[in-house]
C-alpha cells in the first residue's frame, strides 16, 4: 500500500513537472514571439488639459467605453480604463483641475478620476424615475460653501454633487411636471442654473434653480403646436433655437423677463434650394448656430433684435468643432474641409466669421476617410498670439493630431473594433539573393551566435549581454516580409467595425497595409457595416501566381434584409480586385464550401433573407462544380428568437444559374415556454482531425464520432435568461443538445437543472466543452461532452485491420443513423469566461489545450486532460500510464499559464487560432480592445530546437570532432607503417 | 675444384636421405611418411572425431548460458520504454540472429566425415530461436510490436463526409 502511495506521488510529481512549466517563459523570453498592442477605439469626446501641465494631456473617452489620458506629444496612453460593454459613457470633463470627471450608463454612475495616474477618487449613483438623457455640467469657477458642485441631469432628475467627494448636496426631480430637459446652463458668477426643456414636445420651459439648495426660483413656459424635432440648442443666454417637428421651420426662442417671445422662420427662407433631413448642429457659438441640410452646412446669426442672417454657407462634408473660449469672452471653432488626399483645417472667430483666423492644409491619407470629428485645443505663442491644435477623428477611427499644418501623430485606433479575423500566407522568398547580402547575413549570423556562446559560457560582459537580448529580440528573420519553413510569419487580416482592413504582420505586429473598403463605407443615405471576412483564394499548386485573397462580405443598412455588399482583397497589397456590391440580394448566412475551382478560389453559398442560396464565385466553373455537388449540399439557420431550427437543402429548380432555391427538411422547435436559445457553436471548418481512433487504456480502441456537421445548442429556461441572480435553482434549467446540421437528428441531449447562462461552449474533434453558471453550488462550471461511434466499434480484430477488412476509411452519411454513445463529466471552474477557443495545428496531432479568456481579460491554457469525461478518482495502473489525471472536482488554474502572461488584453471579445506548419505549435490571436499574439506549443516544441539552441557550440564541436578524428587517422596510419618495418 | 676452401651447403637434403652419404645423427631414427601404422592412426581419429562431436554440443548448449543472461538482463532493464531497455531488446534480437546467419562458420571447426553435426547444430538454431523470441516478448512487453487494433487504426485518416453542411445564427 506504502509503495502504491509512493508510486503514485512520483507520478503526480512527474505530472505536475510536465503539466506546470510546460508554458511558462523566463523573463527575457518576453516578446520574443508575442506582441501586444494597446488600443482604445473611435473617440467621442475629447477634453484637453494643457493649461499650466507639465505634461499636456488629452482625455478622450470612445465608442469602446474606455476612458483614457493621452500624451499630446507623442499620442501615447498615459492611462487608461475600459469601462464594461454595458457602461456606456456619455460625458467626460475636468473638475477642479485635478479630476476627470465621467458619466456613464446612461447618466446613473458619475465617477471621478485622477488626472495624473487614474486612479478612481469617488464614485456616486444616481438614482432617476425614468430614463432620460445624461447631461453633465462641471462650473469652472462657482463656489458654494467651500465645494464645487458638478450639475448632472439624469433619468428625470438633476443632482449636484461636490466634486471633492461625490457626495450628493441636492436633487431636484423633473419627472413630475414630465419634463424633457435638454440643456443645462449656468450663466457666470450667478448663482442660478437653468435647465431648458420640453414637455409632451410641444410646450417649451426654462426653470432657475438656485444653485445652493435646488430650490425653484423661476418657471416660465411657452406652448408650440407643432413639436419639436431635435435638441434644444442655446444661442445667448436668453435666446435658443429649435427645430419643428417637421423639420422645417426654425424656432427662435427669446425668453426676456418671464415672457416667452417664439420666432417662426422657414428653413426654405434660410437656404435657397433642397432642405431635406435639417439638424441643428450642437455647436455651442455664442450668438451663431448651424444648420446642416442634404445640400450644405449654413452659419446663421441671431442679432440683438431677433433677426437671422445667414452668414455662410459651406459644404455639407465640413465638419465643425465645438466652440473654444478665447480670452475676453472671444470664442472660437474650427471648420475641417475635406480635399482630395488632404484637408483644410481652418480656425475662425465667432465676432469676426467673416475671415479665417488660421488656414492649414494637411496631407492626408485616402485610406483614412473622411473627419468625423474635430476638437481644438489652443496654446499661447511666444508672440502672444494663439496657436491651435486640433485633434481630429477620422472616418477609419484613427486618431490624428494637428499642429501647425502638420500631422503631430496618429493612433489607429481603428483596431479597438475587429469584427473578424483571417489569416494569409506571406509570399514565398525568391530565389536569387545576392551574394553580398547572403556573405552580410552569414557574418551577422556567426557573429550572434558567437555572443550567444560567449553569454553560455558566461564570458560576456552586461555590455554584451544587452546585445544578446536586442538579438533576440529584433530578430531580422522573424520580420521577414517572406514565408518561413515553420508558417510562423503570416498576415494576420482584420476586419474593423469602421469598414476597414488592416494586414499585420505576426513577426511584430506592424500593420502591412490597410484598405479603407469602398463598398463598406457608410454614407449619409445609408449605414453600412462589415459582417464576415473569408479566405477566398488560397493559391497552393495551380494558380501560383496569383496572390492570396480575401473575401469581405457587409451589409448596407440597419435591417437583415438591407442588400449586401461584397469585395475581394488582394492580401498582399490591400487592392480591391473586386467589387461585387451592393448586390441585389441580402446576406443572413455566409458558408464557405469545402470546393474549390482551378484557379483555387473557394466556393461560397450566401443566404438571403428570403432563405435563397447564392454561389459565388459567378462562373460557370463553380457553377458546375455547385451543380455536381448540390446533392449533399445542406444549411440549417438558427432563429434564436423564435427557438427554432430548420435545416435545408438545395433545390432542384433553380431561379437563376447562380441562385437556388431552399426546399426544408427538418426543423425542431424548441418549447418556447421551457427553452430558449442562447448559445450555438459549431466546428471550425479548417479544423483537421488526425485520427479517428481514441486508444485508451490497455491498447482498447474508441472511435470518435468526427462530423462536421454537428451543432452545438443550448438553451435555458426562459426566466433563467436573465442576469446571474435574477431566477431561483428551481426554475432555471440549462438544457444541451448535440445535433446532426443534416438531418436534423438529435445525437445527444443533456440537462443540468439549475444552471443557467451565460453559456461559452467550444466544439472540437468529437467533443464539446462548455461553461454556465451552476446556482445550486453558486458556482461556475465547466462540463465536457465526448462523443463516440458505435457503429465502428466492431472493428477490433488485428487481422481483419491488418488484410484492411473494415469500414473505417468508407465514406460516411449522416442517413445512416450511426449508433453513437457519449460521455460527460463536470467540474467546477472559479473564473467566468468571456470566450473559449482551443488551439489547432497543421496536422492535428499535437494534443489540445483550451484557451480560455478570462473575466480579467487574459487568455488561459488548460490542457484537454483535465477535461477527459474518462478521469476517475482512482485511475487504474494502466489508465495512469495512459495520462489519465485522477479526477478533481475543480479544474485547477495554473498561474503559468496564462498564455498572455503579464499582458491584458483589455475587453477581450475573441480569441483565434492559426495552425503554423510546425505541428507541434500553435498561434494565438487574442482582440478586444487591446491585441495580442503568440505561439503556444500544447506538447512542446518537440519537432524544433530551442530558440536559444547554441548552434555555435554544436558546430564548434563539430569541428573539434572531425579534427580529432583526422589526427586520429594520422596517427594510426604512421603506427601501422612502422608495425610493417619491424 | 683446387682453388676453393670451404663450401656450405644450402640445399635441404633431408627429403632425399636415400642420396646422402652422411649419417644421421645419432638417435635419429628415420620414419618415412608415407609408411604408417594403420590400428594407430584409426585410434587416433576417432579419438579426434568424439573430442570434435563434444566440442560441437558444447558450442551448440553456448547460447543457453547467453539466453539466461538476456533474460536477466530483461528483467532488470523494467518493462518501461528507455534506452536502456531497447538496447538490451535489440541486442537479444540481434545476438540470435547474427548466430544463425553463422551457423555453418561457427560449426566449420568440427566439420568430420564421422560427425554428425546435425543434431548440435538443430540444438543451437533451437537455442538461438529461443534467444530471439525473448527478445521478440520482450519487445511486444515494451508494447512495440504492432498486436493490437490500436495500432492498426490509428494512423488510418478519418472516414471522408458525404454531405456538407453550414450555417448559424443570422449574422447582425
Amino acid at each position: 500500500m506504502a509503495m502504491a502511495i509512493k508510486l503514485s506521488l512520483i507520478l503526480l510529481l512527474c505530472l505536475s513537472s510536465l503539466l506546470a512549466p510546460s508554458f511558462s517563459l523566463f523573463e527575457d523570453q518576453v516578446g520574443l514571439m508575442d506582441w501586444h498592442q494597446r488600443y482604445i477605439g473611435k473617440v467621442k469626446h475629447a477634453v484637453f488639459h494643457t493649461q499650466k501641465a507639465g505634461r499636456k494631456r488629452v482625455l478622450v473617452s470612445t465608442e469602446e467605453n474606455v476612458i483614457a489620458s493621452l500624451d499630446l506629444r507623442r499620442g501615447e496612453i498615459f492611462w487608461r480604463h475600459v469601462l464594461g460593454p454595458n457602461d456606456v459613457v456619455d460625458k467626460i470633463d475636468i473638475a477642479l483641475g485635478k479630476y476627470v470627471i465621467t458619466l456613464s450608463s446612461e447618466g446613473s454612475i458619475l465617477r471621478a478620476w485622477n488626472l495624473p495616474d487614474g486612479q478612481m477618487v469617488w464614485e456616486s449613483f444616481l438614482s432617476g424615475s425614468k430614463y432620460s438623457k445624461a447631461l453633465l455640467t462641471v462650473p469652472s469657477n462657482l463656489k458654494v460653501d467651500l465645494d464645487s458642485p458638478i450639475f448632472v441631469y439624469s433619468g428625470g432628475c438633476l443632482h449636484a454633487i461636490s466634486s471633492i467627494d461625490g457626495e450628493y448636496l441636492w436633487k431636484k426631480d423633473f419627472a413630475i411636471e414630465s419634463v424633457d430637459v435638454h440643456q443645462l446652463i449656468l450663466s457666470g458668477g450667478s448663482d442660478v442654473v437653468h435647465a431648458v426643456g420640453v414637455t409632451d414636445s410641444s410646450q417649451f420651459d426654462t426653470y432657475e434653480i438656485d444653485v445652493k439648495n435646488g430650490g425653484l426660483l423661476k418657471h416660465t413656459s411657452a406652448s408650440f403646436p407643432g413639436g419639436v424635432y431635435g435638441e434644444i440648442l442655446p444661442v445667448s443666454g436668453d435666446r435658443f433655437v429649435v427645430l419643428d417637428a417637421s423639420r422645417s421651420v426654425v424656432l427662435l426662442i427669446t425668453v426676456n423677463n418671464g415672457a416667452t417671445h417664439l420666432q417662426q422662420t422657414h428653413v426654405s427662407d434660410l437656404i435657397h434650394g433642397s432642405s431635406e433631413n435639417t439638424v441643428i448642429l450642437p455647436s455651442k457659438l455664442s450668438g451663431i448656430f448651424s444648420l446642416r441640410t442634404d445640400s450644405c452646412i449654413v452659419f446663421v446669426k441671431v442679432t440683438d433684435e431677433g433677426k437671422l442672417n445667414v452668414m455662410e454657407k459651406v459644404d455639407k462634408t465640413v465638419v465643425v468643432s465645438d466652440a473654444l473660449a478665447l480670452s475676453e469672452g472671444e470664442q472660437a471653432f474650427a471648420l475641417v474641409q475635406q480635399g482630395d488626399s488632404k484637408i483644410e483645417l481652418s480656425v475662425r472667430l465667432v465676432h469676426d466669421m467673416s475671415s479665417n483666423h488660421l488656414k492649414e492644409t494637411v496631407k492626408m491619407d485616402h485610406e483614412r476617410g473622411f473627419v468625423h470629428k474635430i476638437f481644438i485645443n489652443n496654446y499661447v505663442r511666444t508672440d502672444r498670439s494663439h496657436g491651435f491644435r486640433a485633434l481630429i477623428v477620422m472616418e477609419d477611427h484613427s486618431l490624428l493630431l494637428l499642429q501647425q499644418g502638420e500631422i503631430v501623430w496618429t493612433r489607429d485606433d481603428g483596431l479597438a473594433s475587429v469584427i473578424d479575423v483571417t489569416t494569409s500566407e506571406l509570399p514565398v522568398e525568391k530565389i536569387g539573393v545576392s551574394v553580398a547580402k547572403v556573405e552580410h547575413s552569414l557574418f551577422e549570423w556567426l557573429k550572434g551566435h558567437m555572443l550567444k556562446l560567449k553569454g553560455t559560457l558566461m564570458l560576456a560582459t552586461p555590455d554584451e549581454v544587452a546585445a544578446i537580448q536586442q538579438i533576440r529580440l529584433q530578430s531580422s528573420q522573424k520580420n521577414k516580409m517572406t514565408r518561413d519553413h515553420n508558417g510562423f510569419r503570416k498576415l494576420l487580416i482584420l476586419l474593423t467595425r469602421a469598414g476597414k482592413l488592416y494586414a499585420l504582420h505576426t513577426g511584430n505586429g506592424r500593420v502591412v497595409w490597410s484598405t479603407l473598403l469602398q463598398s463598406l463605407r457608410t454614407t449619409s443615405q445609408q449605414q453600412c457595416a462589415g459582417l464576415k471576412l473569408r479566405q477566398w483564394q488560397v493559391p497552393h499548386h495551380h494558380a501560383l501566381d496569383n496572390n492570396p485573397s480575401v473575401l469581405v462580405v457587409g451589409r448596407c443598412g440597419l435591417s437583415l434584409t438591407s442588400p449586401s455588399a461584397l469585395s475581394i482583397v488582394d492580401a498582399y497589397t490591400g487592392k480591391e480586385l473586386q467589387n461585387l456590391g451592393p448586390a441585389e440580394h441580402s446576406t443572413v448566412q455566409v458558408i464557405t464550401l469545402p470546393f474549390r475551382d482551378s484557379t483555387e478560389q473557394q466556393l461560397h453559398l450566401l443566404i438571403d433573407a428570403d432563405k435563397r442560396a447564392h454561389l459565388y464565385p459567378t462562373t460557370p466553373e463553380a457553377a458546375s462544380i455547385f451543380q455536381r455537388e448540390s446533392e449533399n449540399v445542406y444549411w440549417y439557420s438558427v432563429e434564436s428568437e423564435a427557438g427554432i431550427l430548420r435545416g435545408y437543402g438545395v433545390k432542384k429548380t433553380h431561379s437563376s444559374e447562380y441562385s437556388f432555391e431552399a426546399r426544408n427538411l427538418w426543423s425542431i422547435v424548441f418549447p418556447a415556454e421551457s427553452e430558449k436559445i442562447i448559445a450555438t457553436v459549431t466546428r471550425k471548418p479548417n479544423e483537421v482531425v488526425h485520427t479517428q481512433a481514441k486508444v485508451i487504456a490497455d491498447e482498447d480502441v474508441m472511435y470518435k464520432y468526427i462530423s462536421k456537421n454537428m451543432v452545438f445548442v443550448a438553451t435555458v429556461s426562459p426566466k433563467a435568461s436573465g442576469p446571474i441572480g435574477s431566477a431561483t435553482p428551481d426554475e432555471s434549467v440549462l438544457v444541451v443538445y448535440l445535433i446532426d446540421t443534416v438531418t436534423g437528428r438529435i445525437l445527444h441531449r443533456m440537462t443540468h437543472l439549475g444552471s443557467q447562462g451565460p453559456v461559452h461552449a467550444v466544439l472540437s474533434e468529437n467533443w464539446v466543452v462548455y461553461h454556465y453558471f451552476n446556482l445550486r453550488a453558486h458556482r461556475y462550471e465547466m462540463s465536457v461532452i465526448e462523443i463516440y461511434d458505435q457503429s465502428r466499434a466492431e472493428n477490433k480484430d488485428v487481422l481483419k485491420l491488418i488484410v484492411g477488412k473494415h469500414n473505417l476509411t468508407t465514406p460516411v452519411s449522416s442517413y445512416s443513423r450511426p449508433e453513437v454513445t457519449t460521455k460527460s463529466q463536470s467540474y467546477f471552474f472559479t473564473h467566468s469566461v468571456k470566450a473559449i477557443s482551443v488551439s489547432s495545428t497543421a496536422k492535428g496531432i499535437t494534443s489540445k489545450h483550451l484557451l480560455i479568456g478570462t473575466i480579467g481579460d487574459q487568455v488561459l491554457a488548460l490542457d484537454k486532460r483535465f477535461v477527459d469525461p474518462r478521469r476517475s478518482l482512482n485511475p487504474t495502473q494502466a489508465e495512469k500510464e495512459e495520462g489519465l489525471l485522477p479526477l478533481t472536482d475543480a479544474l485547477p488554474i495554473i498561474p503559468q499559464s496564462y498564455v498572455t502572461h503579464a499582458f491584458k488584453v483589455e475587453g477581450l471579445r475573441g480569441i483565434e487560432t492559426i495552425p503554423a506548419k510546425l505541428e507541434s505549435t500553435s498561434l494565438v490571436f487574442a482582440y478586444g480592445v487591446d491585441l495580442f499574439y503568440t505561439r503556444i506549443a500544447p506538447s512542446k516544441t518537440y519537432d524544433s530546437l530551442t530558440e536559444d539552441f547554441n548552434y555555435a557550440l554544436l558546430l564548434l564541436t563539430i569541428v573539434a570532432l572531425v579534427i580529432a578524428i583526422f589526427v586520429t587517422w594520422v596517427l594510426s596510419e604512421r603506427k601501422d607503417l612502422q608495425d610493417k618495418w619491424r | 675444384m683446387g682453388s676453393r676452401k670451404w663450401a656450405v651447403e644450402f640445399t635441404d637434403n633431408s627429403s632425399t636421405p636415400s642420396t646422402r652419404d652422411i649419417p644421421d645423427p645419432p638417435g635419429f631414427t628415420r620414419v618415412p611418411h608415407d609408411q604408417d601404422d594403420s590400428t594407430l592412426s584409426r585410434q587416433k581419429k576417432d579419438a579426434e572425431a568424439n573430442w570434435k562431436s563434444q566440442k560441437a554440443w558444447e558450442v551448440a548448449q553456448a547460447p543457453f548460458k547467453n539466453l539466461m543472461m538476456m533474460g536477466f538482463m530483461m528483467w532488470m532493464a523494467g518493462s518501461t520504454v528507455h534506452l536502456f531497455s531497447i538496447g538490451i531488446t535489440f541486442s537479444a534480437l540481434w545476438q540470435p540472429l547474427s548466430a544463425l546467419q553463422g551457423v555453418g562458420k561457427v560449426f566449420a571447426p568440427y566439420k568430420d566425415s564421422k560427425v554428425d553435426l546435425l543434431a548440435p547444430k538443430l540444438l543451437f538454431i533451437a537455442l538461438n530461436l529461443g534467444g530471439m523470441l525473448l527478445g521478440v516478448w520482450k519487445l511486444n512487453a515494451l508494447g512495440l510490436l504492432p498486436t493490437h487494433a490500436s495500432d492498426w487504426v490509428s494512423s488510418l485518416p478519418p472516414a471522408r463526409e458525404v454531405e456538407y453542411s453550414g450555417g448559424g445564427i443570422a449574422l447582425h
